[in-house]
């Protein structure tokens, strides 16, 4: 059995959230060098602020400055670092209440071996160099007994944050790495394209031909088993002309996107029709496709550049019409 | 209100990575026709089918639509999604069935949890404002609950690595279990620590999986099952999303679940416990005494498909109930950070 294709894909999206009143203080007090909590009703005080009250889902009655040192009340210990988290070298996650606070809040803490840590160790914010407004603000905390010298005093001290720099949005960016694997039916058509084949499979059941193939028929459940090798003819069942620029756009628009069923097949694929104007491309038409030079074929649909028109008579509406 | 009942259960092979895509089809079809089997329903028969996966896992967009192909949906069916353990699919499946308005649903849930790097994905579910943006790992988090339960006399390093003994013991005679074996807790101790006071046998493994249960009403629930486990209890309940507000030393909303759904006098209990101490945790909030016993499976810590591993613990409670080994069974379920959000679902033989 052929072991199926695997490609690393890297998802990343930048997040912009905006703060709402009591996380927008919060982050603005960052900014500053603060750390504020909120006084629910029952005077608990937690931190990071609650946008309602866990319990009572009460909004916050104040909120107060609470800190900057604090003590641990569990930690845990993080020996690899994983990408994104605060420290790049060994280090303790920890739940820290701050001094003045009710809750503990989640950071981490630069001690340097698990042997410096202890719940009930006393901790201070290291403040980042560049603030935003983010959490982020605080790189980690540290063990107060470290040396004065790692965090210069003045460096600790409050900053003023103007009006003009009133945080309402941040913005994090998320990055993820997955490993997708095509299906074993897949993968025979993305082998088949490096050969300048194009590979479909029949279902067992209902007949019908599904280009590129699918692990299971969507009509009957059951895995497509037989491989049925197509032409790269087709008919044009429906298409749209493409006049809108977005990021990425490789052609310049108008250009059309098209379903081309190919002859065969009981399912359109999506390409594109070049080669003729955009308002000449019709219902009906007859594409075959434009295959890229082949030293540049690799296991990818874009072995197959377009399709361009036949020249052929346009295929009647009945040849097509249970395909739309 | 109808008598619904748990008539159908497969789950897929635990393992740590399969070749198969993250939609999950590949591990679904083979289930599917177990548990249709196992009923002598055909598809055309479920009035209704309900998935639980989730698109961070997946790593795509919309990854569940690719995964209704393995249910055969056209001419289309009846269908729905949760982003969560396909325990809560289950739920939304039973719902269905009370109203009256199907006879038979099924509910499945799928995660390829290797396609990424799971306690990275993990993070994603945490507060978006001031925790996520630090990316706290899933095993980080829990390691903070265990010393909590340590440095308060709940748990010891030893109970809980005797949890592991349990699980890969009773894995033993569950052929898709990912680990199982004859262990000592002495051995396992032996190891480092993974999390510092976490080591890997306190850990659920990163496993790809999936899971199918079948729910039925009433006469049609007799008639395609000798032995239905009818539901009894169906309970959900969550804890605050603020981790420092949290009494991490116990789990509300377990508890509350545990007794809106009239969780008493139970033979055997499935619960969804992804570390070792969070059985021994889950174990006294929803008051599980020594009469009742505990993964009879391996449970999680024997195989964790994410988004289908709840699932599979009501499945092998109601499989107790099918086979004739229990009268009275439970089957939990839990999401979000270190037991956050909890379902609870109690059968009994009637």
């Amino acid at each position: 059995m052929t072991v199926p294709l695997s490609a690393p894909l890297e998802t990343s999206f930048d997040y912009t959230r905006s703060l709402g009143p009591v996380l927008s203080e919060f982050m603005t007090a960052l900014a500053g060098r603060r750390i504020l909590g909120s006084r629910s009703a029952d005077g608990r005080v937690h931190v990071p602020p609650a946008e309602y009250d866990p319990v009572t889902f009460s909004p916050p009655e104040e909120l107060v400055p609470v800190g900057p040192e604090g003590s641990v009340l569990t930690w845990s210990w993080q020996p690899e670092p994983r990408a994104g988290q605060p420290l790049e070298r060994p280090f303790a996650w920890a739940l820290i209440q701050l001094d003045g606070a009710d809750t503990g809040m989640l950071h981490a803490v630069d001690a340097g071996d698990a042997a410096e840590m202890h719940t009930g160790l006393r901790v201070r914010p290291r403040w980042a160099e560049h603030r935003s407004g983010h959490i982020r603000d605080i790189e980690c905390f540290e063990p107060v007994s470290a040396g004065a010298g790692e965090t210069p005093l003045a460096a600790a001290e409050p900053v003023p944050v103007e009006d003009a720099e009133h945080v309402t949005m941040i913005v994090t960016p998320i990055r993820l790495r997955i490993e997708h694997s095509a299906s074993a039916e897949e993968t025979r058509y993305l082998l088949g394209l490096k050969e300048g084949k194009v590979i479909g499979q029949r279902c067992p059941e209902c007949g019908k031909v599904y280009v590129p193939p699918r692990g299971a028929c969507p009509t009957d459940g059951v895995p497509t088993t037989t491989d049925v090798e197509l032409p790269d003819t087709g008919t044009v069942t429906t298409f749209c002309i493409v006049n809108v620029p977005f990021r990425g756009q490789r052609i310049p628009s108008p250009y059309v996107a098209a379903s081309v069923l190919l002859d065969g097949a009981d399912i359109a694929f999506q390409h594109l029709i070049l080669g003729c104007d955009p308002s000449d491309v019709r219902m009906g038409m007859r594409v075959r496709a434009v295959w890229r030079p082949r030293e540049e074929w690799t296991t990818s649909s874009e072995n197959i550049s377009h399709f361009e028109p036949t020249g052929e008579p346009d295929a009647p509406y009945e040849s097509y019409a249970h395909h739309l | 209100m109808r008598d619904v009942a748990v008539i159908g259960f497969a789950e897929a092979p635990s393992v740590r990575h399969t070749t198969g895509t993250t939609n999950g089809v590949e591990m679904l079809v083979p289930i599917f026709r177990e548990v249709l089997a196992q009923t002598g329903l055909s598809r055309r028969e479920i009035g209704f089918w309900c998935s639980g996966s989730s698109d961070y896992l997946a790593g795509r967009a919309f990854s569940f639509v690719a995964a209704v192909d393995a249910i055969g949906a056209f001419p289309p069916v009846a269908e729905s999604h949760v982003e969560m353990d396909g325990a809560w699919a289950l739920y939304e499946a039973w719902v269905k069935v009370l109203t009256g308005e199907v006879d038979i649903a099924l509910a499945y849930g799928f995660g390829k949890s290797s396609a990424g790097d799971l306690r990275r994905v993990l993070a994603l579910q945490l507060d978006p404002y001031t925790v996520a943006p630090l990316w706290p790992d899933s095993v980080s988090i829990a390691a903070l609950q265990a010393r909590l339960g340590i440095e308060a006399g709940k748990w010891t390093e030893r109970e809980m690595a005797e949890v592991a003994v349990a699980s890969r013991a009773a894995a033993v005679s569950n052929p898709r279990a990912q680990l199982s074996g004859n262990v000592s807790a002495d051995d396992l101790l032996a190891a480092p620590y993974l999390a510092d006071p976490l080591r890997a046998h306190d850990c659920a493994p990163v496993t790809d999986g999936a899971s199918v249960a079948i729910l039925a009403a009433g006469d049609r629930a007799r008639e395609l099952c000798e032995r239905p486990a009818w539901i009894t209890g169906f309970e959900h309940r969550i804890d605050s999303g603020s981790l420092g507000a949290r009494d991490l030393l116990t789990s509300p909303s377990a508890a509350s679940a545990a007794t809106a759904a009239g969780a008493t006098d139970v033979d055997v209990a499935e619960l969804h416990a992804p570390f070792t101490h969070q059985e021994l945790l889950l174990r006294e909030a929803m008051d599980l005494g020594d009469a009742t016993r505990v993964n009879l499976s391996g449970g999680t810590l024997a195989g964790n498909p994410m988004f289908a591993a709840g699932l599979a613990r009501i499945g092998w409670a109601a499989r107790h109930i099918i086979s004739g080994d229990a009268g009275r069974t439970l089957g939990h379920a839990t999401s979000g950070p270190v037991l956050q959000q909890n379902l609870v679902c109690v059968m009994e033989a009637r």
